[in-house]
């Protein structure tokens, strides 16, 4: 038989052309599909390319489609070739290197570069765009031994990256042509607030600056400008605009413009040969983000299978700042003009801007500050130019409370082809699909089956809005979710069955409770050890091959394989005789780093595995527990031991409690803050514990964080005496090891039992309390340091730290 | 098992506690040497396939798959592949009990 499939080639392997394909495989399966792209990668995320140089993912992060996808695709894909032209009389496709590849259709999908600016020093060594992996690299590379860096160009790009820069320690300055910072997206307003953030995270701007020269001898040394002042930078990135690439088109005689003209099918001039993406102008537009292209991709996509379509119709776009800590957003139309109707709410304390803009009563554009909560139905009213009403305004404004019902509405009357996913490019469609016919219950089954999620997670609400829309009032007893994938019990049932029907060992609580993995996983298996444990603290034999490396081995894993020593130093005080022998062991031991700790102690950064047990017995202290879930640190001030305001003595204090608590197993880490005074100088309002000692005794806070997720700590009581202090402390402590789930910090606990609930069962409810610190006391009696413990037990310590080398070899 | 492959006597039998891993050096290469509850052993190189490495002695044991000290990526500890929503593949290496020796090949699997 002969092949009747169809050649389809797609010049360009980025995010456009790959999309289309993508989507025209959803569809049908005539076209034999050949791929030529010029970078030496496979199609990946240039959105993320933010993220790789913030450092937040690599580059294996953000590849898109892998190698074997293109093989199981049957797509034959050739990188690193540069195509020429082509021909489109007979229908050939040539590259730089002489490849000839014969076409029924093609699809330009070029995408654009960097615009450089065209000034004198343009091409010295360190100057660079930002839009590929090798630019990504070249910053990446430059930060390790340059230390100014200047960027031009104040719009999302130039900010991204100037972000990047000084994440990886670089000096940056942000220089500008205009008044304001992203003067295209956003109005006067939101601009001074983001100047005003990025300065605060560490960004210089140089303002209404225009670069005439870049200078240097072998590499560039600065910046000039036409005012005749300098800016020194050893790398100097030109993120002031995009170019869309033409050159192939225009070869071939193909209509262009700023890009290639193309119709509302997507057609070019020539016959048979489509463009999608950044290298097309549409109606006189050229787009430089990922939703249009997405949009452009699905008319081809639909057309090329034979399927209805009404053309592509140009696309509303909006923008976000992909800067952590710094949200912005804005859609349509964004500067006030005298025929608008303006909405507009700014607060300058919690640093949030709210505008919404409507001609004729029809919403045409926004623009948010800080709170980007409604981005998502903001863009679609937007989009669909909606009528403002009561219901609106008080979703988006924030008054009555209609917020929650607006919201499912939202999932329930957005449109089948509506891209939710904009960094994956999947739509509500596909999501619904997905849920229906394979029977999802949750955001990461939904994840893994469409990619929805998987990069920067701002879609994660509306797709669990979509979630919920489907699956109606099943949503709730159908998202009930076990503690991992190996169940579906909850940790209330799994303590309870561990409790009633008397299991001992993780390997029976799986067993008699039905996992479907035999031996569990990486999230089941630490946490029934600690469920375990809790409950039968005398009895329970602990197995270190249920938990986590650090766990272990007592030492904190770094991502060079080698391991963290913290020495405890009750209350953050220590000794000129401690202080010399941890001299001398770190020398001894070739220590990479001393670092002081957050919690006022020494981290002895760089032991090698085998060192460790040798490491401990010649520091001869007791384990810091800087691995563990478990008490960490009691951080304390001065107090009225020395300090001139000092009401209590907060070192005695914070050492009484650390020495008491110690060693005990936690649900997650555990942190303690003693102040002798309000002035609070230990920080205690974000700690599990705070403490603060007033005239007359002290005041017990909870439920504090300083880390992930920030909280303040809530005031659980005031005590008179210490006795009661410490009675009251550990009763708290027990009353999280046995409600708290595993991993979760005392932050979420306290919301989710509620303060009420807490302070009854451990201030108000004295007998309670009481048992709750006899339980405690029960267990404390079972711990021993694991330090001294694997120093005095030769096979432990062989089977777990030595490395064998035979020596017969 | 491979047959005419050079075997290597790597330590003693009592030396691989089931479900902790044990690194090996041998002629310039770093093994990790896992014992499953099954009482079955695997080797593989201690390289984690993440693009930023370490290494993978000290991972959680599950059946014959690990979950990776630093990433929590779980591996196949027969084929030495990643396993999804993560890619990649760690070599792996025979490795056999005869008697009390344990042995392993280099050439690998
Ligand atoms: C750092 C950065 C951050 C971004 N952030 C966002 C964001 O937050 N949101 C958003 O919506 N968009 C963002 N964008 C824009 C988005 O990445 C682009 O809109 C999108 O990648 C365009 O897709 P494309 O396929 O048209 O072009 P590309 O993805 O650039 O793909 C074109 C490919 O074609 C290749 N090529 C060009 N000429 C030839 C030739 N002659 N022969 C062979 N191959 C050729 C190119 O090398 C390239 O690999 C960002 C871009 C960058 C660089
Ligand atoms: S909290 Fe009060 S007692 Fe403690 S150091 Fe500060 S001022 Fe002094
Ligand atoms: S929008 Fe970024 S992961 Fe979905």
């Amino acid at each position: 038989m002969i092949n009747s499939k169809q050649k389809l080639v797609v010049i360009g392997n980025g995010m456009a052309g790959i999309n289309t394909v993508e989507q025209i495989l959803k569809l049908t399966d005539k076209y034999e599909i050949t791929v030529l792209g010029n970078e030496p990668h496979p199609n990946y995320n240039r959105i993320m390319l933010s993220y790789v140089l913030e450092g937040s993912k690599t580059i294996d992060d953000i590849i898109l489609n892998d190698l074997q996808w293109y093989a199981d695709q049957g797509i034959t894909l050739y990188t690193g070739k540069m195509v020429k032209s082509i021909d489109g009389e007979n229908k050939k496709i040539h590259t730089e290197d002489g490849l000839e590849i014969d076409y029924d259709v093609a699809l330009v999908a070029t995408g654009s570069q960097s615009f450089i600016l065209p000034i004198p020093g343009k091409e010295l060594p360190g100057v660079i765009g930002f839009r590929d992996i090798a630019d990504c690299s070249a910053m990446l590379e430059a930060a390790k031994t340059f230390k100014k860096a200047a960027v031009i160009g104040g719009g999302l790009l130039g900010l991204e990256a100037a972000k990047g820069l000084v994440n990886l320690g670089m000096d940056v300055t942000v220089v500008h042509l205009m008044e304001d910072l992203m003067e295209r997206q956003l109005d006067r307003e939101a601009s001074a607030m983001l100047k005003a953030e990025l300065e605060r995270q560490g960004i210089k701007f140089a303002m209404q600056m225009q670069t005439s020269e870049v200078y240097g001898q072998d590499r560039v040394q600065g910046l000039r400008f036409s005012d005749g002042s300098e800016l020194e930078a050893d790398l100097v990135v030109m993120a002031v605009g995009i170019k869309p690439n033409i050159q192939v088109a225009v070869q071939c005689g193909m209509e262009t413009n700023r890009g290639i003209v193309v119709d509302d099918l997507m057609r070019t001039s020539v016959p048979d040969v489509y463009a999608v993406g950044e290298c097309v102008e549409h109606r006189g537009i050229c787009y430089g983000l990922v939703a249009p292209l997405f949009e452009q991709g699905s008319v081809i996509a639909k057309h090329l299978a034979g399927a209805e379509t009404e053309g592509y119709m140009g696309s509303v776009v909006s923008t976000k700042l992909k800067i952590s800590g710094v949200d912005v957003f804005s859609a349509g139309e964004f500067i006030t003009q005298p025929e608008h109707t303006v909405i507009v709410a700014k607060d300058e304390w919690k640093r949030t801007y709210k505008k919404v803009l409507l001609r004729e009563n029809k919403i045409v554009g926004t623009v948010l500050f800080g709170d980007v909560s409604e981005s998502a139905s903001l863009q679609k009213y937007v989009r669909q130019q909606t009528q403002m009403t009561d219901e609106i305004y008080g979703q988006i404004m924030g008054t009555g409370c209609s917020n929650h019902g607006a919201k499912t509405l939202s999932a329930e009357t957005m449109a089948d082809d509506e891209i939710v996913c904009g960094c994956n490019g999947v739509t509500k469609k596909a999501i619904v699909d997905a849920i229906n016919d394979n029977g999802l219950t949750t955001v990461d089954e939904i994840k893994a089956c469409t990619g929805a999620t998987r990069s920067c997670g701002g879609c994660k609400p509306v797709v669990e809005q979509i979630l919920q829309y489907v699956l109606g009032d099943s949503f709730k007893t159908s998202a009930k979710q076990g503690i991992c994938g190996c169940t579906s019990l909850s940790r209330d049932e799994i303590v309870e069955a561990i409790k009633t029907k008397g299991l001992t060992t993780t390997r029976e609580v799986m067993n008699v409770l039905g996992w479907h993995n035999d031996e569990g996983c990486s999230k089941c298996r630490p946490a029934l050890n600690y469920y375990l444990g809790m409950i039968n603290p005398d009895t329970y034999e602990n197995e270190g091959d249920s938990r986590f490396v650090n766990e272990r081995l007592h030492a904190n894993i770094q991502k060079d394989g080698t391991f963290t020593v913290v020495p405890r130093m009750y209350g953050g005080v220590t000794t000129p005789e401690d202080l010399k022998k941890i001299a001398d062991v770190s020398l001894k031991y070739n220590v990479k780093v001393v670092k002081v700790t957050g919690g006022q102690r020494l981290d002895l950064i760089g032991v090698r595995k085998e060192d460790l047990p040798k490491v401990w017995e010649e520091l001869d202290m007791p384990s810091g527990y800087a691995y563990a879930k478990s008490l960490r640190t009691v951080k304390t001030c001065v107090g009225s031991q020395f300090c001139r305001f000092g009401t209590q003595d907060s070192m005695g204090m914070g050492e009484v409690l650390e020495r008491k608590f110690e060693r005990l197993d936690f649900p997650a880490k555990f942190k303690l803050a003693v102040n002798g005074c309000p002035r609070n100088c230990a920080e205690s309002c974000t700690k599990d514990i705070g403490i603060v000692g007033n005239d007359g005794g002290w005041e017990i806070f909870i439920g504090g964080n300083g880390g992930i997720k920030a909280r303040l700590a809530d005031s659980l009581c005031k005590v008179k005496t210490d006795a009661e202090l410490i009675d009251i402390v550990g009763a708290v402590m027990q009353f999280y090891r046995e409600t708290g789930q595993y991993l979760e910090r005392t932050s979420e606990w306290v919301e989710r039992i509620g303060l009420e609930e807490i302070q009854k069962a451990v201030v108000q409810d004295t007998d309670h309390r009481q048992a709750l610190v006899e339980r405690i006391e029960f267990a404390l009696q079972q711990v021993e340091d694991p330090w001294k413990k694997i120093i005095n037990d030769e096979d432990t310590r062989k089977n777990l730290f030595e490395v064998v080398t035979p020596s017969i070899v | 098992m491979i047959k005419n492959a050079e075997w290597l006597v790597v330590g003693h039998s009592k030396d691989f506690p089931i479900r902790i891993g044990r690194t090996i050096h041998i002629k310039g290469a770093e093994i990790a040497v896992f014992r499953t509850s099954e009482n079955e052993l695997y080797a593989v190189e201690n390289i984690n396939p993440h693009p930023k490495r370490g290494p993978l002695t000290e991972a959680i044991v599950s059946g014959h798959y690990i979950y990776d000290p630093l990433y929590d990526w779980k591996i196949d500890l027969k084929t030495g592949i990643v396993q999804e929503p993560d890619h990649g593949q760690v070599k792996t290496f025979a490795v056999c009990e005869e008697g009390e020796e344990v042995k392993v090949s280099l050439e690998t699997v």
